[in-house]
């Protein structure tokens, strides 16, 4: 946990976040989105799709962990992020076993 | 027959003069509450309306196929009775049934808390489950929808003109209030335990409700996604099912029971919850294996996600991951029977009294085992290819959600009607209307499972003559059946005036609910409890019970 927890209760714990880390956050945001319009001009063959989807993780783990306040949050909080995209592998991957092989001894 | 209740002598007894119930009156105070007791009943108005209506509409499907030819109704309508029935049954009934109400009731009662964690969040979960059901009933009343339950596409996105967007929207807000009610028991379960309530003192209710928890917060915002996609994909044609546009309808298929099976899951592991604690009360013993029973809910609720492609084997999804999938179902039934199993052996040498919610929770254990049981049949490969999209599967899901979560939510509602209300219903009643469900469901739903194995398809109005003996059987037990869940609705309401005054504990259990007043105080406890036991200490009650006899006497 951070040092600037002042926490009196575990969950009640309250960090305050400078007004100066949310505007460079929203910022990079911003750039970010502008980076992943531009890109979309390039023709990168199978990468497109790949970059477009790493700069949109990469902004939802900036709103995650700075406007969400998880990067300052007791494990228990960090945790239960965790379990959600646990969840969402999951999804992701055992769907991916029907697609990788459906078409296996077809051809 | 022996029993173990006891109520105060009838002629001094009176009810508590300060309870929730009589702490404010009016409208306001209702539609305004953060008491989670309130919320709890609130929900079991409305869920019951909503059952009565889903009620109606089996009554009419049955109904039409008590003949061969489809004479009762137009082909069309019939497909919008059973989708309607079944989008109202499953999302507007058995998903808040046990959590939303007796739940609500229980989890501050049980951990020793004066309320859920978020009184606000968990009254607005009422108000999106109200509106969530308010456009299902606009859906029905603008004409209907007639996907089924299930929203399969791409009927559902390119061929069907019915209200499919409504009656999903409604779906979507009903799925935010389940995943607030989630919420609200984990955070409550997390923070909230009186001193001394360690995580295995507490009573297994609570821990099947930590599994569904987990089920409804993981798994619903799935669902709603998948909602909008559709309603998008109908309204702006974006494609995501549309293989015309690079699309795949399986994807659909996939996300859908990536909710939906975790989802049958919601719609039993509280009923499980319930019967623990039944089992237990009307056996005067600790549940048998109680860590083994706590950790098969969070295995069920964990392996739950692993085990949904076996809805879509006849598809056209890849065969190698379908053996993965009918593997992985197949382990998913052992948490089950470690349940089941436990629960014969808390039984076994206890001292057995069957009152009205020991009833139910025998009907439980024996119809939602042919149910588990049958539901290994369709994960065995070969066997799901006959047997799918047939009556089989309808007896194999009545089975669960009917014989089991409703019996269960009966049993629930029976065993804790005393500390909700403070007064008794009829018991010789109310054991009538427990056997007379039992007899009504399995000559409603037992001729199904023939049927299905003979080949008889799903949502037709019609039907080959050769079937007709059997479906006769059905729509009359469904007459039965009809008459048993009718009676509830009669003596319940009957007793909350005219009732026998109940007492803080008729039944003698163990659990804190029972040691404050029926009904309980707003603030349910005057004083937090402390736990120094442990759960189901049966020794610990008759310790306590004499002392208050020495003392008082
Ligand atoms: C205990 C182990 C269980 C197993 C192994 C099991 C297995 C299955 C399988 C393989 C199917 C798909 C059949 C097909 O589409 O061909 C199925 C359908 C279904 N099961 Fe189960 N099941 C179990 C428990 C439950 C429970 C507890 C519930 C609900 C409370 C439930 C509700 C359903 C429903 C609603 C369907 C049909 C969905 C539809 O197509 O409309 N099952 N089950
Ligand atoms: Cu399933």
């Amino acid at each position: 946990m951070t040092e600037k927890t002042q926490s009196t209760h575990q969950d009640a714990e309250v960090h305050v976040v400078k007004p100066p880390v949310y505007l460079a956050i929203f910022f990079a945001l911003l750039v970010l989105t502008a980076l992943t319009t531009g890109i979309s001009f390039i023709d990168l063959g199978v990468f497109n799709a790949v970059i477009a989807l790493a700069i949109a993780c990469l902004k939802a783990s900036l709103v995650v962990l700075f406007f969400m306040h998880i990067h300052y949050s007791s494990r228990l909080l960090k945790l239960t992020v965790a379990a959600g995209l646990f969840t969402f592998m999951l999804l992701i991957s055992l769907t991916m076993t029907d697609y990788i092989s459906r078409a296996w001894g077809m051809f | 027959m022996s029993t173990i209740v006891s109520l105060p002598d009838q002629s001094t007894a009176k009810l508590p003069a300060k309870s929730y119930l009589n702490q404010e009156y009016g409208l306001k105070s209702w539609l305004l509450t953060g008491d989670h007791k309130r919320i709890a009943m609130l929900y079991l108005f409305s869920i019951t309306f909503f059952f009565v209506i889903g009620g109606v509409l089996a009554g009419l499907i049955r109904l039409e196929l008590l003949t061969p030819p489809a004479d009762l109704m137009a082909t069309d309508t019939y497909n919008k009775v059973f989708s309607m029935h079944g989008i109202i049954m499953i999302f507007l009934f058995l998903v808040p049934s046990v959590p939303a109400t007796i739940g609500n009731f229980l989890i501050p009662l049980m951990v020793g808390a004066r309320d859920l964690a978020f009184p606000k969040i968990n009254l607005l979960s009422w108000y999106l489950y109200m509106g969530g059901g308010l456009l299902v009933l606009a859906t029905m009343v603008l004409g209907g929808v007639d996907t089924g339950w299930t929203f399969t596409t791409p009927l559902s996105t390119h061929y069907l003109n019915t209200h499919v967007v409504t009656a999903a929207m409604g779906i979507f807000l009903a799925g935010f209030s389940s995943i607030f009610t989630g919420l609200n028991f984990i955070v409550t379960i997390h923070r909230m335990r009186c001193p001394g309530m360690t995580w295995f003192r507490l009573p297994l209710f609570v821990w099947g409700h930590y599994a569904t928890s987990i089920i409804m917060i993981l798994g619903t915002p799935v669902l709603a996604i998948t909602l909008v996609l559709v309603a998008l994909e109908r309204t702006m044609n974006i494609g995501v099912f549309d293989p015309s546009k690079g699309g795949d309808p399986l994807l659909f298929q996939h996300l859908f029971w990536f909710y939906s099976h975790p989802a049958v899951y919601i719609m039993i592991l509280p009923g499980m919850a319930v019967i623990s604690e039944v089992i237990s009360t009307f056996s005067r013993k600790r549940v048998f294996g109680y860590t083994a029973v706590a950790f098969s809910s969070v295995a069920i609720a964990v392996f739950g996600f692993l085990v949904w492609e076996h809805h879509m084997f006849i598809m056209g999804v890849s065969q190698y991951s379908a053996l993965v999938f009918s593997l992985l179902t197949m382990l998913v039934a052992v948490p089950s029977a470690i349940k089941i199993f436990n629960w014969s052996m808390t039984l076994y040498k206890g001292s057995i009294t069957f009152e009205t919610p020991m009833l139910y929770a025998f009907g439980f254990i024996g119809l939602f085992t042919i149910g588990g049981l049958t539901g290994i049949f369709l994960a065995t490969l070969g066997m799901d290819v006959h047997l799918t999209e047939t009556y089989f599967i309808v007896a194999h899901f009545h089975f669960v959600m009917v014989g089991g979560m409703l019996m269960a939510y009966l049993a629930g509602v029976h065993f804790w009607w005393p500390k909700m209300t403070g007064r008794m219903y009829p018991e010789a009643i109310s054991k009538t209307a427990a056997v007379i469900t039992f007899i009504g469901f399995i000559v409603t739903f037992f001729p199904q499972f023939i049927l299905g194995y003979l080949g008889m398809p799903r949502r037709y109005a019609a039907y080959p003559a050769d079937f007709q003996v059997l479906n006769v059987f059905s729509t009359a037990g469904a007459s039965i059946l009809g008459i048993g869940y009718l009676l509830p609705m009669l003596y319940l309401p009957w007793s909350l005036k005219y009732g026998e005054i109940a007492g803080d504990n008729p039944w003698q259990a163990t659990g804190l609910e029972w040691q404050i007043q029926s009904p309980p105080l707003t603030e349910n406890f005057s004083e937090i409890p402390i736990m120094d036991h442990e759960a189901y200490d049966y020794e610990w009650l008759a310790n306590k019970t004499h002392h208050e006899v020495q003392t008082v006497g």
